[in-house]
């Protein structure tokens, strides 16, 4: 252990959103840091065992490179954000980017702490079944016994 | 050089060499040399990164055009 922490909230949902708090864990791990990561609201859904409901929107996002230019009305049209997330999904395999699975489990085998919101499960009625194992379950309190003696904490 | 294990980490980009590299020192005995074939061209600073913080010497760093090759001892 080098002795530092690390603290993450993770907010957001979206597969874009999901990479930053997993390879800053997993990577902080890698390198003796103790971390822990606190999922509320939509970033809760990325502890649930079936990820295959993160995915990217084309929606609101000027950022994002397409191979045509897309004016906004047709990235609404239905159907284009399950096509813009199996376009990412083949880019990231074709660069060698590591999976949001894999990225997750090596956070868990490294010893990274998830801890769910309890809140959060409780206003989407989620069920606790449809999360991975070994997440503990807690509130904003919880997050700051870990997060008050940190020595870098972040709002993702 | 001699080593002692050879991870290959060539196609995988960021974070995973770093990964990998970790799991791999964790299988070797202290003084043992792992030698790491990349071909991520952020994996040079970030090695040198992670070996500065975690302790772990980085004896040789080996720009070979488009693979980067490297040894380090484990703590």
């Amino acid at each position: 252990m080098s002795g530092k922490k690390l603290a993450i909230i993770a907010t957001k949902g979206t597969l874009d959103m999901a990479y930053p708090p997993f390879i800053l864990a997993s990577t902080a791990a890698a390198l003796d840091y103790e971390v822990q990561i606190f999922f509320t609201f939509y970033g809760l859904t990325l502890l649930r065992k079936d990820l295959s409901g993160v995915k990217i929107s084309p929606l609101a996002n000027p950022a994002m490179p397409m191979p045509v230019p897309m004016p906004v009305l047709v990235s609404a049209l239905p159907g284009m954000e399950s096509m813009a997330t199996m376009m990412m999904k083949d880019k990231i395999k074709k660069k060698g980017v590591a999976s949001i699975e894999d990225l997750r489990t090596a956070c868990l085998e490294s010893g990274v702490k998830f801890i769910g919101c309890e809140m959060t499960v409780d206003l989407f009625d989620f069920k606790r079944e449809d999360f991975i194992e070994g997440i503990e379950y807690g509130g904003a309190s919880t997050f700051f016994e870990f997060a008050g003696n940190t020595d870098i904490c972040l709002f993702i | 050089m001699d080593f002692n294990k050879e991870l290959d980490a060539r196609g995988l980009n960021c974070p995973l060499p770093i990964l990998k590299t970790k799991k791999a020192l964790g299988e070797l005995a202290a003084g043992q040399v792992l030698k790491v074939v990349s071909t991520d061209a952020g994996s040079v600073k970030d090695m040198e990164a992670f070996a500065k913080q975690t302790g772990n010497e980085l004896l040789a760093s080996q720009d070979q055009g488009k693979e980067y090759v490297f040894f380090l001892k484990k703590k």
